[in-house]
């Protein structure tokens, strides 16, 4: 299973913790002497309910684990893969780094631009994908390495793009 | 000790720095951005490199960041090396590239660390010419305000806001050239301590919201060495003037008592000052004798201005004419004007102006004190204390700098952890990664939930006496001596047992008391378990908080209590009345003020406040608030520090005749006596003072006599670039007015004078230093940086213990029982609001929160309340409507009454609610 299983993002206005969410996140505190530091754990939670992580979610994790948002929201935006804005249904990781980088990732990455029509950041006007880059996939012995969703492909030429994407509605 | 060489000169040092530290303290300039002398070092900035060798021989050496590296005694280090100097002006040039060029509109330029670092580290021009990035500001209340773009992300606001003062709404997010410090959502920045923000972060993100109203660059402010009047801590403070107002407060570095922070009330709490309807010139009130129904005005017809002398003779015709007059001195003002009130009105005519249960309390605490054989802690030395016992104080609330200093010493049982291992307290990462949340043992027993029970190993929340039996508990356990309260139930004898073993095995136990709570039994039992330790000979400090400015100064001074002063008048035994300072209905129930000062006939007030007392007076003389005067103030430690005059009010007002009170009462006395007047100068009146009262005696030595000088000159108020002086009263004159002269202390109104840091001195107008405009410049003026003044710091010690008399109190409280239909009204602490003065500035008043009686949910569950209901309280015939709040922690049959919400309740006090159908 895949993390983009949902469907478009929820409206942020009156969020409330999905209740398998909120045991969730209770285990995961469990874990821990101090429950800070389950913040990542309960991000990751509650983003593979909802694609991403809507404001009232910070407020939500934060009042479960007793801790300030800020600490959360801290924690959410130094990772770049908790988002913070929505995302499309299947989110492409294309990797820059080096032995991506050698291996002709540039290439690649035109030619995504050009076949979803949308830069890095950006979201196909379906709401299908999102293209982000990232800095390493530890698929250095193939690449240009990518992920879509929790599926990594490698290596990928430009013109295997088109069936690549048609696995993923 | 040890021994470093540094571009081959060699120097003493601490052993226990780190390089940084032990450079600065020599006077040796690094820059530095995220390392700070409070919050020890980080080594995120990469800007304090130097160039390390291994020894004599080493020609190579290797780069370190000095506030990263301990300090090796035969340590070879060069700051001036080439490769050490490039490496930081490329630092600071990254630093910059995304720093805006907004200078000239910056409020933080003039005193900015990043301007210092960016000269000292010579980068002077820029390379990038690319697009920077930017953020958007948020709106954080009444008192900071934010300009992320010009962030360097040294992480200092976070370190301070989060690990030193403990807040939870401010934080860092994003990551790499991408970070923003701000809240979670746009909003007031909760804690108490955010105004030290403004000189924590190093460039102008967070500056003074309230200095932008009325904006004036460091370098044209008038400053002076000032004490904070908006409680009783007696914090340092350096006002700076322009035109006639307080432009803004900055921390003064005192390193016993605030070193480098401050509160927000003592901040922002200056507006007061500068209200437009402040009297500024004597009044006469017309009166006439009005027979009307209780409650009316006793007082009808017009007011008039006066001048001085006309106001002189009609008060001293007045006083003449009375048979009996009587004064009314202020905590709020100082001992000299005290002094000089008792000296007009005669020793048995003076009352302090405190009610009489808070002065009660006031002299109690000065006794305990002197006579439990534990002493009085400053600032500095509770931060070292390995133990607190905080026995009926919201400290935040009732004195939020001592609250702060409490923090430090429950934290750093971190730093005693990583002594365990090695790691120096000043690798503060490391401390914390250790730490996590080991505390010092901390107990707290309050009626309230406070904001310091986090930090607390275990609180207690009851009723006074509860609180009170509590602490008899502890003593007991300490000190079988010592008596135990009866029928304690198990729960409170586990708790008191285990409270006396952390204050026994600890080396430095802190037990705090004071007169919040108004409950005498309280005070003793925080002076038993002081006593107890003492007995036992363990080492330990008692520390009790006073409510205002003076309140320990004037309980010294002496004199009877504002009860007596209203009975006098109302009894007509004292016809004629002179009140300093003092707004009496803030301090006892109005219609006994309003018959008193119907029954006088002459009723003469000096205040720098238009307040409801002043009203009622039929002379008004407009006396000198703290910015305007000097004088002397007794802190809640016992520390007698004086405050010098900031400006001279009639320079840019030329129509004002504020005077210093105790100079309009020196001058009252010559025109009652028909005496030729004399100049009178304050060290006259500060000797006098001194020599009259013996607990006072040290007092005359607080300051600096008016003959001070350094190299045969006077010390200036103004820093040497101060512009406009020939300018500033151009739209008055346009010759230039002579500066005003100053007879009572060493300090000019002028650039001219020594401002220098090379010279030792107790008493810095401002703090600068060649090359150092920010705040940080006091490093210049510190034995070590971090540590005190070279000269000493400020004040002199009044209470110091006294042996022998360790006798326990042995008269102990019943427990505490909830009665069926009356409530105990508790007096509560507030920060924002509680003090008088400084609720008149309008940020302060933007800051306060709605007053609230506050109860526990059992009780509001029996009164059929809900949170935000009005709810009407009867104390006598005091009556007072305000909404409900609940708590969850507050005992049940107790009723929480904020300070100064009108019931003027100075100790608990049984009361009556009001019938549902009255309400109605």
């Amino acid at each position: 299973m895949t993390h983009t299983s949902t469907s478009a993002p929820i409206a942020t206005d009156g969020f409330v913790l999905h209740d398998e969410d909120r045991a969730a996140i209770a285990h995961e505190r469990e874990h821990y002497p101090h429950p800070q530091a389950a913040s990542i754990e309960a991000l990751k939670i509650v983003q593979k309910r909802h694609g991403w992580v809507p404001d009232a979610a910070i407020e939500a994790i934060a009042r479960e684990l007793g801790v300030p948002p800020a600490s959360i929201e801290g924690v959410a935006t130094f990772y770049s893969l908790i988002f913070r804005q929505p995302v499309g249904r299947h989110v492409i990781l294309l990797c820059d780094s080096s032995s991506c980088f050698l291996t002709d990732y540039e290439a690649l990455r035109d030619a995504f631009f050009a076949h979803l029509g949308i830069g890095f950041g950006q979201t196909t006007p379906d709401d299908r994908f999102t293209l982000l880059p990232v800095c390493c996939l530890g698929a250095c012995d193939r690449g240009p390495a990518l992920m879509i969703g929790d599926d990594t492909y490698g290596p990928v030429t430009p013109e295997e793009i088109p069936t690549l994407l048609e696995g993923y509605a | 000790m040890a021994t470093i060489h540094v571009d081959d000169r060699d120097y003493e040092v601490d052993g226990a720095d780190n390089l940084l530290h032990a450079c600065l303290s020599l006077g040796l300039d690094i820059p530095y951005f995220c390392w700070h002398p409070a919050m020890g070092s980080v080594g995120a900035c990469r800007q304090c490199a130097v160039k390390q060798y291994k020894n004599a021989d080493d020609t190579q050496g290797m780069l370190v960041m000095s506030c990263m590296a301990p300090v090796q005694d035969d340590a070879y280090i060069s700051i001036e090396d080439d490769e050490a100097k490039a490496f930081r002006a490329n630092v600071i040039e990254w630093l910059m590239i995304n720093h805006p060029h907004d200078c000239p509109v910056c409020e933080e330029g003039g005193h900015c660390h990043l301007q210092d670092m960016t000269v000292m580290t010579g980068h002077d021009s820029r390379r990038y010419r690319f697009r920077k990035r930017t953020h958007q500001n948020q709106d954080l209340g009444p008192f900071i305000g934010h300009e992320m773009n010009r962030c360097i992300t040294c992480y200092r606001c976070v370190r301070f806001y989060q690990d030193y003062a403990g807040g939870g709404d401010l934080g860092a997010f994003g990551a790499h050239d991408n970070v923003y410090f701000g809240r979670f959502q746009e909003g007031t920045l909760e804690s108490p301590f955010s105004g030290n923000l403004t000189e924590v972060c190093p460039t102008g993100v967070f500056t003074d919201q309230t200095h932008s109203e009325h904006y004036t660059r460091k370098w044209d402010l008038q400053f002076a060495p000032s004490v904070c009047h908006q409680c009783a801590v007696g914090c340092n403070i350096s006002p700076g003037e322009r035109y006639g107002d307080i432009r803004r407060i900055e921390n003064r570095y005192n390193g016993e008592v605030n070193h480098h922070f401050l509160c927000d009330r003592g901040r922002f709490g200056y507006g007061y000052v500068n209200r437009e309807d402040r009297p500024r010139v004597p009044e006469w009130r017309e009166r006439q004798r009005v027979d009307a129904g209780p409650g009316a005005a006793g007082v009808v017809g017009g007011t008039i201005s006066l001048e001085i002398d006309d106001a002189l003779d009609r008060a001293a015709d007045g006083m003449r004419n009375a048979r009996r007059v009587i004064g009314i001195g202020s905590p709020r003002a100082s001992l000299e004007s005290n002094h000089m009130l008792r000296t007009l009105v005669g020793d048995t005519n003076f009352s302090t102006g405190i009610a009489a249960r808070e002065l009660e309390l006031l002299v109690r605490m000065n006794e305990l004190n002197t006579r439990c054989g534990l002493p009085s802690p400053s600032l500095r030395e509770i931060e070292s204390c390995d133990a607190v016992f905080v026995l009926g104080e919201d400290l935040i609330n009732s004195a939020a700098r001592m609250a702060l200093a409490i923090r430090q010493a429950v934290n750093a049982k971190g730093e005693a952890l990583a002594a365990e291992r090695g790691i120096p307290s000043w690798n503060a990462e490391a401390v914390k990664t250790l730490a996590q949340e080991a505390h010092h043992p901390f107990f707290l027993a309050t009626p309230d939930a406070t904001e310091l029970d986090a930090l607390a190993e275990q609180t207690y929340h009851a009723a006074p006496d509860d609180i009170a039996r509590l602490g008899f508990a502890v003593a007991h356990y300490i000190d079988p001596e010592a008596p135990c309260p009866e029928a304690l139930d198990d729960a409170t004898t586990a708790l008191a047992s285990r409270i006396a073993e952390a204050l026994m095995v600890a080396q430095r136990p802190l037990v705090v008391s004071g007169g919040s709570l108004g409950t005498p039994a309280v005070l003793e039992a925080a002076g038993n378990v002081a006593r107890a330790l003492a007995r036992r000979t363990r080492p330990g400090a008692l520390s009790l908080v006073r409510r205002e400015a003076n309140s320990t100064g004037l309980s010294l001074l002496g004199g009877q209590s504002l009860d007596w002063a209203l009975e006098c008048l109302t009894s007509g035994e004292a016809d004629g009345v002179v009140i300093l300072e003092n707004d009496l209905y803030a301090r006892a129930d109005a219609g006994q003020v309003d018959t008193a000062l119907q029954r006088a006939d002459c009723i003469v007030t000096l205040d720098h406040q238009r307040t409801a007392t002043w009203d009622k007076a039929d002379i008004g003389l407009p006396a000198a608030s703290f910015a305007e005067s000097d004088g002397t103030l007794v802190s809640l430690e016992g520390r007698a520090q004086r405050f010098y005059q900031v400006f001279e009010p009639s320079y840019i007002r030329p129509e004002t005749r504020i005077r210093e009170s105790w100079r309009w009462l020196n001058a009252l006395k010559v025109s009652v006596e028909r005496q030729v007047m004399t100049p009178l100068t304050l060290d006259e009146v500060t000797r006098d003072m001194a020599m009259t009262y013996p607990a006072l005696a040290p007092a005359g030595d607080a300051g600096l006599s008016a003959a001070y000088r350094v190299h045969g000159l006077r010390l200036a108020r103004e820093p040497h670039r101060y512009s406009g002086r020939t300018a500033m009263r151009a739209n008055l004159d346009v010759s230039e007015l002579r500066a005003p002269q100053d007879p009572d202390t060493p300090f000019a109104f002028s650039m001219e004078g020594y401002a220098g840091h090379a010279e030792p001195r107790r008493e810095v107008a401002f703090a600068w230093a060649p090359g150092w405009n920010s705040p940080q410049a006091w490093n210049k003026f510190q034995d070590e940086v971090g540590g005190h003044l070279r000269a000493g710091d400020p004040g002199v010690r009044l209470l110091g213990p006294l042996p022998g008399d360790y006798d326990y109190t042995r008269t102990l409280p019943a427990r505490f029982a909830a009665r069926d239909d009356q409530w105990l009204a508790v007096p509560q602490a507030r920060l924002f609001g509680g003090d008088e003065t400084s609720a008149r500035a309008e940020p302060i008043q933007a800051r306060m929160a709605e007053t609230r009686f506050t109860m526990s949910r059992g009780t509001a569950e029996r009164l059929r309340m809900s949170p935000g209901v009005p709810l009407t309280f009867n104390l006598g015939e005091r009556r007072l409507t305000l909404p409900v709040a609940i708590s969850d922690a507050w005992p049940d049959g107790v009723i929480g009454v904020p300070d100064q919400s009108g019931l003027s309740l100075v100790a608990p006090e049984w009361g009556h609610l009001e019938p549902q159908e009255v309400r109605a």
